[in-house]
């Protein structure tokens, strides 16, 4: 993956005579790095770090390592659904699918067998790319069907793929243990080392939760990379050409099947990506997770997740993902401080947390269409042009 | 004999549900023909009709099809009410945020359902049950035939408004073309709203057809909507005409799988039938990307 032909660090002279105005850019590849300006570098470097050292914190505990690690996961696959229905603009409500192709391809390869279900035991280093690819492949199947329709009329397309999911998963048992029963996920283990088990690191010990959460976070932090210099690259124009005006972009010479194909392949391969690592951190997997209404409601989170968070940029499908996850923990904490809500007052807290969600989806499509992401720019922009409003 | 009995069963019972599905799939065409959003809350809607009904019937003592009327006067209400709150802002906007304003919709009016709910099934009272007719030689369950005479009847009212009242023809203009329909004095707010109301009173009126003949109501029927999801991509997003039409194909043929499905188990898998609608819409989408009787999007240049 390179950036933009062309993408070169600024000469150092050039670059300390840019110091203090980070919005002078004098060429186009300064205009395009990932990190434009010198307060976006630092603050990605320090909450790389405080990420890196919230494990360490003493008042962290190991269920809330695990909430953080479900946000990377989701995260990953976030991005995954952003660069397809975000960067080239079509909406899947299939993304739970892939995600569940990646978990029992991981389960299967990574897993224990037993009586009723097959395994291989491989290490993670063959699992994990390998749930990724399987999901692209498949990805890459549907892709030429899914490029025939737009809208709305793909949406519900890809709808109908959870569903034959379902039937999938439920029909093949020897891979993902049946209807209602499952399989447990795939051990985590690099060349020996296992990495959801406690383990002591140059005399710290870790607990269970903690090797895996810095696993993901790493894998997060690679992929969201990557999806940023993709979405900066001649094919990530491309998408944004097809999703803006499809026939602009076909008459400009972008081969419609073959981006949108692309678009497919990639997308599916983050949703296996994040499925193999869902099938860790849940521990067991069923085929109601990713098929029928589980597999419905999952896609669905993963829309919210990029609405919420903000349609085409990766940190917005991490806020997004941040938010998913950790909005019910707060309703949960919060909860007994609101009147009206418990067991048999008038909501119960899941109750309140579905409308919440539904609620909030509503609210950020009428109010702030950019979602959080677009909060954070308003914010941005209003303290940058302080104390003039614009 | 035996046979003709068996395939008349199959085809009567196909019908009956498939008209089911034809109703739930006019009530999502009329919206999308008025605002080009495919309403995502309709199976809420549903569930919330069944819920009316039951709450007529038993609570306020009224009889079935008082209550019926009565349930579809009241999600009509609320249907009109959804799109004023929650809709009307998104006028502009692409459809596909619209459709997600309706799936956050369906999760609160969902909620909604399982509160007023709970977690026993509710009964309607509908006087059908598991009772049969019995015609000659052949025996058909009245469900069957109470749902193919009710669902299409409905259809055909909301296409004779449609097509012979004033309200109706303003409908049609707003579909055909908004700010035309605006400039000719059409309220298109209010034809905005009117859609949601017919599509309200049609998922309550569905809603009590799924529920009847079975043992009671449960939120999760509200599911049961998603299956004219395929039958409005067969039939064309924006054709009443092809919701009929894919909606008896849809229901005939899943009657068939279904009354297959237990002798080809080892070959297909239990429950196939259920995914055999998704196949069928994906097979259809292959050869006429609109389905069979929707508008092909004219692009231009």
């Amino acid at each position: 993956m390179t950036g933009p032909r062309g993408d070169t660090a600024p000469p150092k002279a050039a670059r300390a005579t840019l110091r203090g105005r980070p919005s002078l850019y004098t060429d186009y590849a300064a205009d395009q790095a990932i990190w434009n300006t010198p307060a976006k570098r630092y603050w990605t470097v320090a909450l790389i770090l405080a990420v890196i050292a919230t494990p360490f914190l003493p008042f962290v505990t190991r269920s809330q390592q695990a909430d953080l690690t479900l946000v990377f996961v989701l995260a990953i696959g976030g991005i995954g659904l952003n660069l397809l229905t975000g960067y080239a603009g079509q909406v899947s409500l299939g993304h739970a699918f892939f995600v569940g192709v990646g978990a029992f391809t991981a389960s299967v390869l990574g897993g224990m067998p037993t009586q009723n279900v097959v395994g291989f035991e491989l290490d993670l280093l063959i699992w994990l790319p390998a749930a990724g690819l399987v999901s692209m492949v498949l990805g890459l199947l549907v892709a030429p069907l899914a490029a025939r329709v737009r809208g709305l009329y793909l949406a519900i397309l890809t709808l109908g793929l959870v569903f034959i999911g379902e039937h999938l998963f439920k029909e093949l048992r020897s891979i993902s243990g049946g209807q209602g029963v499952g399989r447990r996920g795939p051990d985590p283990e690099i060349l020996g080392f296992a990495l959801f088990h406690p383990q002591e690191i140059f005399g710290l010990q870790l607990d269970r939760e903690t090797p895996w959460y810095l696993f993901t976070f790493l894998l997060l932090v690679v992929m969201a990379i990557l999806g940023r210099n993709l979405a900066r690259s001649r094919m990530g124009r491309a998408f944004a050409a097809v999703r803006d005006r499809d026939i602009a972009a076909e008459i400009m010479g972008v081969p419609l099947l073959r981006t949108k194909v692309l678009a497919f392949g990639v997308s599916s391969f983050y949703a296996g990506v994040a499925g193999a690592l869902l099938a860790v951190s849940f521990g067991q997997v069923t085929p109601e997770n990713f098929g029928g209404l589980g597999g419905l409601l999952l896609s669905v989170e993963f829309l919210a997740i990029i609405l919420i968070g903000g349609v085409a940029t990766m940190s917005g499908s991490i806020i997004g993902a941040t938010f998913v996850v950790l909005m019910p923990r707060l309703v949960q904490a919060f909860a007994p401080q609101i009147p009206l809500i418990g067991d048999g007052a008038l909501l119960s807290v899941q109750q309140l947390e579905g409308i919440l969600f539904g609620v909030l989806i509503v609210l950020f499509l009428i109010l702030e269409p950019r979602g959080l992401f677009g909060l954070w720019l308003r914010i941005r922009n209003y303290w940058k042009a302080w104390p003039f409003s614009y | 004999m035996e046979l003709l009995s068996v395939v008349l069963s199959v085809l009567v019972r196909g019908v009956g549900i498939g008209s089911t599905y034809a109703l739930l799939a006019v009530g999502f065409v009329i919206i999308y023909r008025a605002t080009d959003v495919v309403n995502f809350a309709q199976p809420a809607l549903m569930i919330l009709g069944s819920y009316f009904t039951a709450l007529y019937v038993h609570n306020a003592g009224m009889p079935f099809p008082v209550a019926v009327i009565a349930a579809m006067a009241t999600m009509a209400v609320i249907g009109a009410l959804t799109e004023r709150v929650a809709l009307r802002p998104m006028v502009g906007e692409p459809p596909f945020s619209a459709a997600m304003v309706t799936v956050g919709v369906f999760f609160a009016l969902f909620i909604l359902s399982f509160r007023l709910i709970g977690t026993n099934p509710i009964s309607t009272g509908e006087p059908w049950g598991f009772a049969r007719l019995v015609v000659g030689d052949f025996e058909f369950r009245q469900i069957d035939i109470a749902r193919t005479v009710l669902s299409l009847g409905a259809i055909g009212l909301t296409g004779l408004f449609l097509q012979r009242s004033k309200a109706g023809l303003a409908m049609r203009a707003t579909a055909m073309d908004q700010e035309t329909a605006l400039a000719q004095g059409v309220n298109v707010g209010r034809m905005f709203g009117l859609s949601w109301a017919i599509s309200g009173a049609l998922a309550a009126l569905a809603g009590v057809m799924i529920s009847a003949g079975s043992g009671g109501t449960v939120p999760l029927d509200a599911f049961i909507a998603l299956k004219a999801l395929p039958v409005i991509i067969l039939g064309g997003l924006d054709s009443i005409k092809g919701s009929v039409v894919a909606g008896l194909i849809i229901g005939v043929v899943e009657a068939i799988a279904l009354s297959f499905n237990t002798t080809l188990t080892p070959l297909i898998g239990e429950n196939f039938y259920l995914v055999v609608p998704y196949i069928i819409m994906i097979l259809a989408l292959m050869v006429r990307p609109y389905g069979l009787f929707g508008t092909a999007e004219v692009q231009r240049v």
